[in-house]
């Protein structure tokens, strides 16, 4: 669906995207991982067909951008990072207009309206105006819109950003029937739970290249330790670290991040672990035994934490 | 395989264009309606009076009024055009981003601007057609078939303004550039191009200025035709010199929504 090698996107003298490989599948959902700033939303312009490449090859759906990119453009759905919804239109009108750039004829976009309303719980506000929305409700008329052409491929850049943890649920069990439709679906996001909840596969993406690649848990099998135990400090004093704690707990997992506040020693059991801390002597203000997750992954890939 | 023409990109936005002239068309076709009679009736009828209606100093025309109202058409399709080109083109790129979502369809970026300005010039054509019926009353046109022309010229003028301010209005950063525009550019020509006295009136020099106005070539046509007093070879240079400025303007104006919105 999509393949990329080498790519690059340049603005000016600042490279936002560093040469990436990818390959996208028919039918998976595909995750690009990462701060903000990592490039992810240029390498997504760049997919959608609106931004053009600064370097590599880039071909999607089989087509190249710079020479098809209507073609392209009309058989992806694009749900953008900030809405780009009118919020002088009514939410029918908004996917009714939509739909009528694609070219597709009235009477079949009035259908596909109603289907696509009662796909994302919007039946009874289709009279509403878009300003009345609340923000959970806005993201899903926009992936509404998205779906009005009945795209091959779905490119979600940031698809829950702001919303609260309802409706980011509401988005997600959306976003899991449209795959189970078939629907290959890109998505970038920054939260790794959302990453490790909707994606088949993605990469890790820092400072405009591709760190790692890899399914959740393939990435988390090979970058970190099944569990990780979080032993919390306090926010070290004006001036202090807390890496002075670090030889004490060394040798009790296999590696110990420092972060602000808390460390984070990683190893197979971290029961174990806090129980030995304990022994030692040590009195963490707070202790928690997790599971290793893609934030993990990252934070070994980069040295960094995804949201900062 | 890029098989969308023109035609076709641009009728697909017909839904969105003709949504928003309903929205819109109520208030603007009631401005459109009093601006004139409030413009004809006090500077063409009562300052008009104060002023004696010679043929040879006023370009032909037998009273200030039908002097000055075919001035004001065209000078109303300037700042009619200035108003749609400014606020709402930086507004579908900046603030309601109406311009990316249409982007992310099979629309190129010339197929959005030729819709945009499609509608500004539907948008001139009721304005000012209301505007020459509203002073057909005040007996100021001197045959039956030269307010046609006259339309279709000041229609002209207001598309050279637009195409030209719309590119304009893709290349600032801040929407307080718009002031700088009106000021320095709308409000001026408003009042030197010849509109309220004839343009000799300002000296050798300054009546040259103002013939490289663009806002004068559609003066002189609106009033050549309105009072019936054409001079062909003149009226030739007029809609060269627009049509010129609205081919050009066309290439301005996809340029700059090109460097906006494709990067």
């Amino acid at each position: 669906m999509i393949r990329a090698t080498g790519l690059t996107k340049s603005f000016g003298g600042f490279e936002a995207v560093k040469g990436i490989d990818l390959d996208v599948r028919r039918g998976e959902a595909f995750g690009f991982l990462g701060p903000n700033g990592a490039g992810k939303s240029s390498t997504m312009r760049m997919i959608a067909a609106v931004s053009p490449i600064s370097g590599g090859e880039l071909r999607i759906l089989g087509m190249d951008p710079a020479v098809d990119g209507p073609a392209i453009r009309g058989r992806l759905g694009v749900c953008p990072q900030e809405d780009t919804l009118d919020n002088e239109l009514n939410v029918r009108d908004n996917l009714y207009i939509y739909g009528r750039y694609f070219g597709i004829p009235k009477a079949d976009v009035r259908t596909r309206v109603d289907e696509l309303l009662e796909f994302v719980n919007l039946t009874d506000k289709a009279r509403s105006k878009v300003e009345d929305l609340s923000g959970g409700m806005k993201r899903r008329l926009t992936i509404a819109r998205s779906l009005v052409n009945s795209p091959d491929l779905l490119l979600l850049d940031e698809p829950t950003t702001g919303l609260d943890p309802q409706a980011r649920h509401v988005l997600w069990d959306q976003l899991f029937r449209l795959k189970q439709q078939g629907v290959t679906l890109v998505i970038t996001t920054h939260y790794m739970d959302e990453a490790e909840q909707l994606c088949d596969r993605l990469v890790v993406m820092d400072k405009g290249v591709i760190a790692a690649e890899g399914s959740p848990l393939a990435l988390i099998a090979e970058h970190s330790t099944r569990e990780v135990a979080e032993l919390r400090f306090g926010i070290a004093a004006e001036g202090e670290t807390h890496d002075g704690l670090v030889e004490k707990v060394a040798d009790l997992g296999e590696r110990v991040e420092v972060l602000p506040d808390r460390l984070l020693v990683y190893t197979a059991d971290a029961d174990e672990v806090v129980a030995k801390v304990h022994e030692r002597g040590l009195q963490p203000v707070a202790t928690l035994v997790r599971r290793s997750t893609l934030e993990d992954v990252f934070l070994r890939l980069t040295g960094r934490t995804l949201v900062e | 395989m890029n098989d969308l023409s023109m035609a076709t990109g641009v009728a697909r936005q017909y839904d969105y264009w003709a949504t928003v002239t309903k929205r819109t068309w109520k208030a603007s076709v009631f401005s459109s309606f009093l601006a004139p009679l409030f413009y004809v009736l006090a500077m063409g009828v009562l300052l008009g009076g104060f002023i004696e209606g010679d043929p040879d100093r006023l370009e032909g025309a037998t009273s200030y009024l039908a002097f000055i109202v075919p001035g004001l058409v065209a000078a109303h399709a300037m700042q009619t055009a200035v108003q749609e080109t400014t606020y709402p083109v930086m507004g579908n790129f900046k603030w309601n981003k109406v311009y990316d979502s249409m982007l992310a369809t099979p629309l190129t970026i010339p197929h959005v601007a030729a819709a945009h300005l499609t509608f500004v010039a539907v948008r001139l054509a009721i304005t000012l057609a209301v505007y020459d019926v509203v002073v057909a009353p005040f007996g100021v046109y001197a045959s039956w078939w030269g307010p046609f022309v006259a339309f279709a010229c000041q229609v002209l003028t207001g598309m050279a303004f637009a195409t030209l301010v719309y590119g304009f209005s893709c290349r600032i950063t801040s929407e307080a550039a718009f002031g700088v525009l009106f000021r320095l550019g709308v409000f001026p020509l408003f009042l030197f191009s010849g509109a309220f006295f004839p343009i000799t009136n300002l000296g050798d020099v300054g009546a040259w200025v103002a013939r490289l106005t663009p806002l004068w070539h559609g003066v002189n046509l609106s009033r050549m035709f309105a009072l019936d007093t054409v001079d062909w070879s003149t009226a030739a240079i007029n809609v060269t010199v627009l049509v010129v400025l609205c081919v050009g303007g066309w290439f301005w104006a996809v340029t700059g929504l090109t460097k906006r919105l494709s990067s």
